[in-house]
This record gives structure tokens, sequence and C-alpha cells, in this order.
């Protein structure tokens, strides 16, 4: 409780709009300003606007970057094209996870990557002891340099659109561009983690907060942590710290579609590649509460004779309206389907498992 | 903001008296305020034997989850059945829509344990600062 929290730039713009501040891996952060219910709907229907400059931007650069980085990563740095982005994991020598995130590269020997809050220091250490290679990466954290907002939803982009220097309507998925926002040097990346359209913005910290109140003229509203739990839960995106950590591997989590284990001088690939063919023993599931009730992190699953797994994630989804929860289970409980009872509070609560994600965006059709 | 036909309990939860033995139970404003958007309202059954300042169920909002305690003792003769499927009520309107039970008061003496709203106000301040 001694260690004094950090604050993003943004700070003193969440404290105006009356945010409620609360500690989040080391920050101080707003969980909400007005209703989390509200601030997930509204960037479900419209656009919000979150402060995400809490996580990391560390630069890794140079002649052995993407080779570097092809060792760490779980996916190719070197295949990824400039000006496109991957999401992939961060696993040690034993497969455990490290840390998930979005992996930039921005040039040919330029690559972007954005740990998360709680694991900037362990992602940072980590790539640097494994900067080892005949030409050495250069890795510079950035963080405190730029701050970073993503601003997500349906209206992202027409939002964006009249102070942006570009066409964003032409930005992919996955594809980032440098440009001009209102006359602010800006990354623009089509990337988010609450399962709309949208875009995470890097820009100059100086800046932050005028392009924020601009923003929120235009229409977007000011959204919270809370509000962005409830988005990527619904959207079926994992969350490190609560959903994964280096006692999961990603088999377990069932990232494998992020995972490419037959890639030579890949860290952890001889413990996936060992993983992948023995199998796992527990698979993360998402699952429907059958009878009411909210599950929460830590909760035990129970199957007919005894404890068969653990709640990682859960409450109450409004888009849905009904209780959504994730979890590891013992792997033959996690067939869509299987049914078993979440122990809440000593109550026995009956669930479903579900595929992921719970919630897919209608997307617009390709003209 | 508080009523003053209510009586308050340390806990958030307030009293109305509907006639001399039948009184309604729910959580303030503050109460309602501070958990954020409620999502699931857990209650005792009718019939139910409260004792005064005791659990009487659960509260859930997004982020957390708190106990209910009751502010009087008695037998529970009705809930408010609309939490059930609009648990947002406690936030909308805690003072009315949102209320939880209705509530045949045992002893009556009990009531002097709650607060006047003038005293509620102040501790909340209170706690405010």
């Amino acid at each position: 409780m001694t260690e004094a929290l950090r604050r993003t730039p943004l700070y003193d713009t969440h404290v105006e709009l009356g945010g409620r501040m609360v500690p989040f891996s080391g920050w101080e952060m707003p969980i909400q300003y007005d209703s989390i219910l509200l601030e997930t709907r509204l960037v479900r229907f419209g656009v919000g606007l979150f402060d995400v400059s809490h996580m990391g931007r560390v630069e890794v650069n140079g002649p052995g970057a993407g080779p570097l980085l092809s060792s760490v990563l779980s996916v190719s740095a070197m295949g990824l094209r400039e000006g496109s982005a991957r999401y992939n994991v961060i696993c040690d020598e034993q497969g455990g996870i490290i840390d998930d995130g979005i992996v930039y590269r921005k040039g040919e020997e330029q690559f972007l990557v954005i740990p998360n809050a709680g694991n900037r220091a362990a992602v940072y250490d980590w790539i640097v002891k494994w900067n080892i290679g005949p030409e050495p990466a250069e890795i510079v954290d950035v963080s405190d340099d730029y701050a970073m907002i993503a601003c997500q939803g349906p209206a992202a982009e027409f939002v964006l659109e009249p102070l942006s220097s570009v066409d964003l309507s032409k930005l992919r998925p996955f594809r980032y561009v440098d440009a001009q926002l209102d006359g602010v040097d800006t990354m623009f990346a089509r990337t988010g983690y609450t399962g709309e359209d949208g875009f995470e913005l890097i820009l100059p910290s100086e800046s932050a907060g005028r392009i924020w109140s601009l923003l929120m003229d235009k229409g977007a509203i000011a959204a919270g942590l809370g509000a962005r739990d409830v988005l990527r839960m619904e959207a079926g995106l994992l969350l490190h710290g609560s959903d994964m950590s280096t006692e999961v591997n990603p088999y377990e989590a069932a990232l494998e579609r992020f995972v490419r284990p037959n890639r030579r001088r890949y860290i952890a690939g001889e413990a996936l590649r060992r993983i992948r063919d023995e199998g796992v023993s527990r698979r993360m599931v998402g699952f429907n509460m059958v009878e009411r009730g909210i599950p929460r992190h830590g909760y035990a699953i129970m199957g007919e004779s005894g404890q068969i797994g653990e709640v990682t994630s859960g409450g109450y989804s409004p888009t849905l309206d009904r209780n959504i929860g994730m979890g590891y289970v013992q792997t033959d409980y996690s067939a869509e389907g299987s049914r078993f009872h979440i122990d809440i509070r000593g109550r026995s609560v009956e669930a479903e498992v579900t595929s992921l994600p719970f919630y897919t965006r209608r997307r617009r059709s390709d003209s | 903001m508080n009523p003053a036909d209510l009586r308050y309990s340390k806990e958030h939860e307030w009293l109305r008296m509907e006639s001399d033995d039948v009184g309604v139970v729910g959580i303030t404003e503050f109460a309602a305020d501070s958990l954020g958007d409620v999502v699931f309202v857990e209650l005792p059954e009718v019939g139910a034997k409260l004792a005064q300042f005791e659990k009487m169920g659960e509260i859930e909002s997004v982020k957390a989850v708190s106990d209910l305690f009751t502010p009087i003792s008695g037998e529970v003769i009705e809930t408010n059945e609309d939490l059930m499927d609009g648990p947002e009520k406690v936030n909308d309107s805690p003072f009315h829509f949102g209320w939880m039970l209705r509530v045949r008061i045992s002893d009556k003496s009990e009531v002097d344990n709650l607060m006047s709203a003038e005293e509620y106000d102040a501790l909340i301040s209170a706690e405010e600062a």
C-alpha cells in the first residue's frame, strides 16, 4: 500500500469528468464515470474513449529486431508485413503465458510491442534477456512519451474521420497508419479489446488531454475500465492476470490459433510442441448461467464428483442480458453443451458451456 | 436527499413504517450510488424470520458482491419480485420502486435503534469526507 500509484497523462481529464479513480496494476485509473452498464451500451451502439496509456509501448529496432521478436513471440514477427499488427502471446520456456498483446511492424527493422500494464517490466525484461543474437536489437521503453487512447464502437470511424489526415475507411482491421489527428502526429491502429470496430491511437502525452476533449465534443463518451472489462468478456477476450498467467499455456487457454510452435529458434517451441502433442487436461471455456447467479473470478466449478475447474472471469452481460463466465475446466467438461455447477458462495448454480465469443458484432457488408 | 419519513441503519438500509407493525425495507441512494450498477439481488424467502442488523441477503453490482442487513426484526411477508428481472430499480429508485422487503415487525421498540434522516445525513457526509 505504500507504493505510490502512477498516473497517466489523462489523469486530470478523468478527474474533471468525475471518473471514479481506483488502483489498477499499479496505476490510478477510472473504473467508471457514470454507469458501467451505460458506458458498455454506448460503446456497443456509438463510440467510447478508453485511456489505455497505462499499457506499455516498447520499441524493438535494428537488424536483429525481427529475429529477436520471432524467438520471443508466439508468431513470426518477420512474417508480419509493414503496417500490420498481430495478436500473440509471450510464453516462457515451459510454455507458461507471461503476457498477451499486439505487435506492430513499423518498418523493415522496426517493431512496437504493447504489454499489459501489470506486465510492462516482465515483458521488457524478457525481451532484453533474449537479446543475445549476433546483431542485438535496440530495445526502448517509450511508454512515458506517449499516451494511448482506444476509440471504440461502430461510430469510431465517423468521429475520427473529420479530424484525421488520412481516409480511415481504407484502414482494415489489424492495420495501422501514421498520420495526423487534428494536427497531432498519431499512430492510428484498427485494433481494440471490445469486440467492436475501433481504433487505438498512440499520440504524444502532451496532446492527449486536448485530443480526448475534442473527441468527446464530436460525440464520443468517456468509458472506464469497468466497461472495458464487460466488453472484452462479452467478446470472449482473455485478460492476463485474471484468465491467464505463467501457470497456464496457450493450449489450455484455447489460444492455439495464435501459436506457431514449429518455428526454429522459438524459445517456447519445444515446450509448446510437447504440450500440443501430449494434449492438455484442462481447457478454457465460456459458459452461460442456466440458473440465477453471477459467476466471479475464483469460484469453484463443480462436476458430479467434485471440483473440475475454476472461474477466471464472469459477470452480467448487458448486451446479451444474461450472466456469463469463463474459466478452466477438465477437458471432458469442455465440449459445447456440457453442464456443471458454479459454487457461488456456497450456492450451487447450474451453467452450460457455450462457444466463445459470447458476442460477435454485425459487420458492415463489404461493398 | 434522504426522505425524512424513513429510519436508517449504519449499513445504509432504510425502513418505512406502513402501519403499526408493518415496515418496508430497502437500501439508500448513497448505498446504491456507492455500489454502482446493481445486477443481482438475493433476498430471503417470504416467511423467513429476520433479526435486526443481521444478514438478510446479498446484492451484486458489476464489480462487487455485498451483504444486505435487515434494519429490523420480524417476518418477511413480501419481497419485491420486480428486482429479479430488474435489479437496476435499486439504482433508479432506491427509496421507492427499488424496495426489497415488507416485514411484519416483531419488536417495534427496535425502531429506536435506527437513525433519523438528519442523523443519517451526518453519517454519510462523514463517510464521504
